[in-house]
């Protein structure tokens, strides 16, 4: 199967500043993809160009199999949800949605039955004759993700459409979103610097750095495996410690306080080397053994040296020795579990299988 | 007589004190002379003085009078087709300066646009003289380059100059308001049209367009409202075609010493703009209401 959208060594000049380098991507119909990556690294202008609002400076973008070089936006199997929603002030609820239907070959009354089912599809049933700026900025949204789908574009492409919500609007958008996207099973790509709702939401995800796509990955394996310390650090909270590779073919390593541990193959990058090294560990693969629990394989001695309680959980920042710096370890609150103090001595018990080596 | 005021929270007390030094040379400048106005256009003119007597006699003779009718039409038509022009000519400079100048140059460019006002409103109605006249810069540089052989006798002393001159003396009265107008437009709603498939031209009328009008409103009133009472372009470069109401108010008023039907035709004028910037605005209330 080709992809529906396929983007080949695409570059983006602004001047000199170097926005888009090399951006390969493929993105199937139906996929619900992010991109992620922090403020600046390009994400609007890859999906601006997408939308045909950027023309690429080199490299070839194809949209279910056509050329997009030289198509305008207007002319794109393509829809967009703005940052800001872009909603036309002059123009009603009903007249937004409708905007793009003026020369679709449906009579008025089509038309009528069409903006009503989009809107009912996003949960604006009966705002119809709402005047656009007598809506909060969820309903904006609803109306902007509407007036978008209501052309059954191939891709529907998504500007941080969360990002100007409050935390449990957002969040009940989120699953909302998802719910639209399998219900109408048009391919979403959405752009956003939330690595959680980047995770929760997509099928896979491209996180970019600097113009570059650093790694294209499903949410688990990128949660589980970032390819870099710095996608690694950039999704979730991360732990790294010093390592040195003294079998670079079975992949043994010494570890700085953890000590000499032997990895898989999936756990490292290609092509290691014996030598300086880097390994990172998420805070819930490490746990502090509290009564009667099960170890997980391998034991380190810490000691308490902050912590912070958030009710369900609680994060502590432990001194292992020959480790240089505190590793932060994360713990569900459950019955039987104590909240420790500072200075505590606690047995941390971890897993050979949640280590990720990088390269130096 | 006390609780009105001492309804007011100190807040609008606040604010009253804030307005008071201006409200006070308003009504001194503005209400006091626009009543004396309203006043006198009841009296009548009786030789050297005044017969206070209230009567309509001053508003039956404006309306039945031709001649003040003619004026009255020709100065509306005259405001409306000044108005006309230098709105459509304002659009696209307010246009070009919104769109494609770069917005560390904006202010710039509207700064050029006032050069023309550094010098006084009576010199560039002269210069339009100079231009337009018979031995005019346009006549004799047309002739010149051989475009025309006699030199054309409608551009000056009739409707056509009066027009000219105004539009040109209001174009940054226009350009301002359209151009405040264009810049509120948020540019993410021009993409989403064309997002949703429109092209550039359809998005200018779709989109562009309505969300400029409280804008376009404003310099059309802004134009249309001092032009129609406007007397020293007439005087200067109308002819005695071009003449309009204002001038007929001085007449009145100085030449043939009727101060009372000069008050009347003065009363009309008002009435006559206020009716029709009322109508203008009523129908642009859609608009106006559209934006925030
Ligand atoms: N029209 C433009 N002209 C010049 N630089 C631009 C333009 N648009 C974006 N950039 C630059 O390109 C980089 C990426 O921008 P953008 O794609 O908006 O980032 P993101 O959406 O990931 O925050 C930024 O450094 C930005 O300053
Ligand atoms: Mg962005």
């Amino acid at each position: 199967m080709t992809a529906l959208i396929d983007l080949k060594n695409v570059n983006k000049y602004y001047g000199d500043y170097h926005a888009l380098r090399g951006i390969n991507l493929e993105i199937a119909q139906g996929e619900f993809f992010s991109l992620l990556g922090p403020s600046g690294c390009g994400k609007t202008t890859l999906l601006r160009t997408i939308a045909g609002f950027e023309a690429p400076s080199d490299g070839t973008l194809h949209i279910a199999g056509a050329d997009m070089n030289g198509v305008p936006a207007n002319a794109r199997p393509t829809n967009m949800v703005f940052q800001s929603y872009a909603i036309f002030p002059h123009l009603s609820v009903a007249e937004n949605v409708g905007f793009g239907l003026r020369k679709a070959q449906m009579s008025k009354q089509e038309k009528m039955k069409s903006v009503e089912e989009a809107l009912d599809m996003v949960g604006l049933k009966g705002f119809r004759g709402r005047a656009a700026h007598a809506l909060s900025g969820g309903q904006r949204q609803r109306v902007a993700l509407a007036r978008a789908l209501i052309l059954k574009p191939k891709v529907l492409l998504l500007d941080e459409p969360l990002s100007a919500l409050d935390k449990k609007l957002r969040e009940q958008m989120q699953s909302e979103l998802r719910r639209l996207q399998r219900q109408v099973g048009i391919t979403f790509i959405l752009v956003t610097h939330d690595q959680e709702e980047a995770l929760i939401m997509s099928d896979r995800v491209a996180v970019m750095f600097e113009g570059e796509i650093a790694q294209l990955a499903d949410p688990q394996t990128l949660y589980k495996r970032p390819v870099t310390r710095k996608v690694g650090d950039f999704i979730g909270v991360m732990n790294f410690l010093p390592a040195t590779v003294k079998d670079a073919a079975a992949i043994d390593l010494d570890v700085a306080g953890l000590g000499a541990v032997t990895i898989a193959e999936d756990q490292a990058p290609s092509g290691i080397t014996p030598g300086a090294a880097e390994v990172g560990i998420r805070p819930e693969m490490m746990s502090i053994l509290f009564e009667g629990e099960p170890d997980r394989g391998q034991i380190t001695q810490a000691t308490i040296k902050d912590r912070a309680y958030y009710g369900d959980m609680t994060y502590y920042d432990v001194d292992i020795e020959d480790a240089p710096k505190p590793i932060t370890i994360s713990m569900k609150n459950m019955i039987g579990r104590p909240v420790l103090e500072v200075g505590d001595t606690a047995r941390v018990s971890w897993d050979a299988r949640s280590l990720v080596l990088f390269s130096a | 007589m006390g609780a009105p005021l001492a309804i007011l929270n100190t807040e609008n007390k606040k604010g009253l004190a804030l307005i008071s030094a201006p409200l006070g040379y308003v009504i001194a400048m503005l209400a006091v002379p626009l009543a004396a106005i309203l006043l006198i256009s009841f009296w009548t003119q009786d030789f050297q003085t005044f017969d206070t007597t209230p009567t309509l006699n001053n508003y039956r003779e404006a309306v039945t009078d031709p001649l003040y009718r003619e004026l009255l039409f020709r100065s509306i038509r005259i405001a409306g087709l000044v108005t006309l022009v230098t709105v459509l000519l304002a659009f696209p400079i307010a246009y070009f300066i919104s769109f494609h100048v770069a917005p560390s140059r904006k202010s710039l460019w509207l700064f050029l646009i006032t050069i023309p006002f550094w010098t006084s409103y009576l010199i560039r109605v002269f210069l339009w003289k100079v231009i337009l006249g018979f031995n005019g810069v346009l006549n004799s540089g047309l002739q010149t380059v051989g475009i025309i052989d006699e030199p054309l006798t409608f551009i000056l002393y009739n409707a056509n100059a009066v027009v000219i001159t105004l539009a040109h003396a209001f174009a940054p009265f226009a350009i301002l308001p359209i151009f405040v107008a264009l810049e509120k437009i948020d540019r993410s709603l021009l993409e989403a049209s064309q997002d949703l498939g429109e092209s550039k031209l359809s998005t200018f009328f779709r989109v562009t367009l309505p969300l400029a009008m409280p804008g376009v409103v404003a310099a059309v009133l802004i134009v249309f409202i001092p032009t129609i009472g406007d007397y020293v372009t007439p005087r200067l470069v109308g002819g005695p075609d071009g003449l309009m109401i204002a001038n007929m108010i001085q007449v009145q008023f100085l030449r043939l010493n009727n101060a009372p039907m000069g008050a009347t035709l003065a009363v009309i004028a008002m009435l006559s703009v206020s009716l029709i910037a009322l109508l203008f605005v009523a129908l642009n209330r859609r608009y106006l209401r559209g934006s925030r």
